[in-house]
């Protein structure tokens, strides 16, 4: 037997725990869905998770355009699941659970409970184009994602938010308002990593706005 | 009281940032920036050899001269944070002024995916932070 993997000559360090942690920690599909406070994770592990996300992408495409739409493919699937979930949790905390069939309460919703649920705080701001009836803006003046990342010269014009357009395409989808949604960079002074969600409607959405007036 | 400048070194020991922030040492040419964070990459191995209790020393931690000072924090992964400062600067605050370099470093530079480990630093969030940070 060799002495040095014995127990007793194992620096401190690497050494196991001497007794495992009290009862098994439930696996995560039976943890309560409701808890909110303590599913919390740590921002630096999102964000070193968020970083390999985009270096995983950006190995397998060949351009700008083609990265944000692949950011925005992992979006969406991260934005149907976001829907459930919220739905589930508004339907077992309030009284009068609602579905949103309206245009600007959904819109409302994802400014505010989906960014909540995801990001932790709410959007900044929504504002409607005024150029186009049809596009709706969602803004977030410090995005939690895009904290850390500088994006260099040469891909400038690149948004990495375009994971967060994806989840928002999603959460539309679902509720039944089809729309195309990109990210742009839109720095100010005061906030540097500005960052604005575009939102573009699909006809038949504002056609039948209209009926339901 | 200054600190003069900022150089981070990877664990082959290439510089791989290099800033100043205050006038009162020699300007110097990227070359010769490169060739100094080697020696001294070179002097510090030597020095965490010279502990009398084989791998227990963390090598130089200030080396000290009549007009300025080199301070050095070696990080577990083996990047170093070498601060050059002026000889009045006490230790405790460039001690804590290192350590927050490093988690400007931490986040800014690692959580960066347009960064490649070991490579030189160019990101603009770092350089605005340290200059929020030292100025």
């Amino acid at each position: 037997m060799n002495s040095s993997i014995s127990p007793t000559t194992s620096s401190a360090r690497f050494s196991l725990p001497s007794k495992p942690p009290a009862g098994p920690k439930p696996n995560i599909y039976e943890r309560n869905l409701n808890k909110i406070r303590v599913a919390e994770v740590s921002a630096a592990s999102l964000s070193f998770l968020f970083s390999e996300v985009v270096q995983y992408t950006q190995k397998r495409v060949s351009g700008i355009n083609d990265l944000e739409r692949r950011l925005n493919t992992l979006g969406y699937r991260v934005g149907t699941r976001v829907l459930e979930l919220t739905a589930y949790r508004a339907e077992s905390s309030s009284k009068a659970p609602k579905r949103e069939i309206r245009l600007l309460p959904t819109l409302m919703a994802i400014h505010t409970q989906v960014w909540r649920a995801v990001y932790g705080k709410p959007a900044d701001a929504i504002e409607k184009s005024v150029e186009n009836v049809d596009e709706y803006m969602i803004i977030d003046n410090d995005p939690l994602i895009e904290r850390h990342i500088s994006v260099p010269r040469d891909l400038s014009g690149l948004s990495c938010s375009s994971f967060s357009a994806g989840i928002v395409e999603a959460v539309l989808d679902g509720l039944g308002f089809p729309a195309r949604v990109t990210a742009h960079h839109t720095p100010t002074t005061t906030h540097p990593t500005r960052t604005t969600i575009l939102i573009k409607l699909e006809k038949s959405v504002l056609d039948r706005e209209d009926v339901l007036k | 009281m200054a600190i003069f400048g900022l150089w981070v070194i990877n664990k082959a020991g290439g510089l791989v940032y290099q800033r100043s922030f205050a006038d009162g040492l020699a300007q110097l040419t990227s070359n010769e920036y490169l060739v100094l964070a080697g020696t001294l990459h070179g002097i510090h191995a030597i020095t965490s050899r010279l502990s009398p209790i084989p791998g227990q020393s963390s090598g130089a931690q200030v080396i000290e001269s009549e007009t300025f000072k080199i301070n050095v924090l070696l990080t577990l992964t083996g990047t170093k944070f070498i601060l050059l400062t002026s000889p009045a600067e006490p230790a405790s605050s460039i001690d804590i002024l290192l350590q927050k370099i490093y988690t400007i470093y931490a986040e800014k530079v690692m959580q960066n995916p347009f960064h490649t480990p070991e490579m030189p630093i160019r990101s603009e969030a770092f350089d605005v932070s340290l200059g929020a940070l030292i100025g």
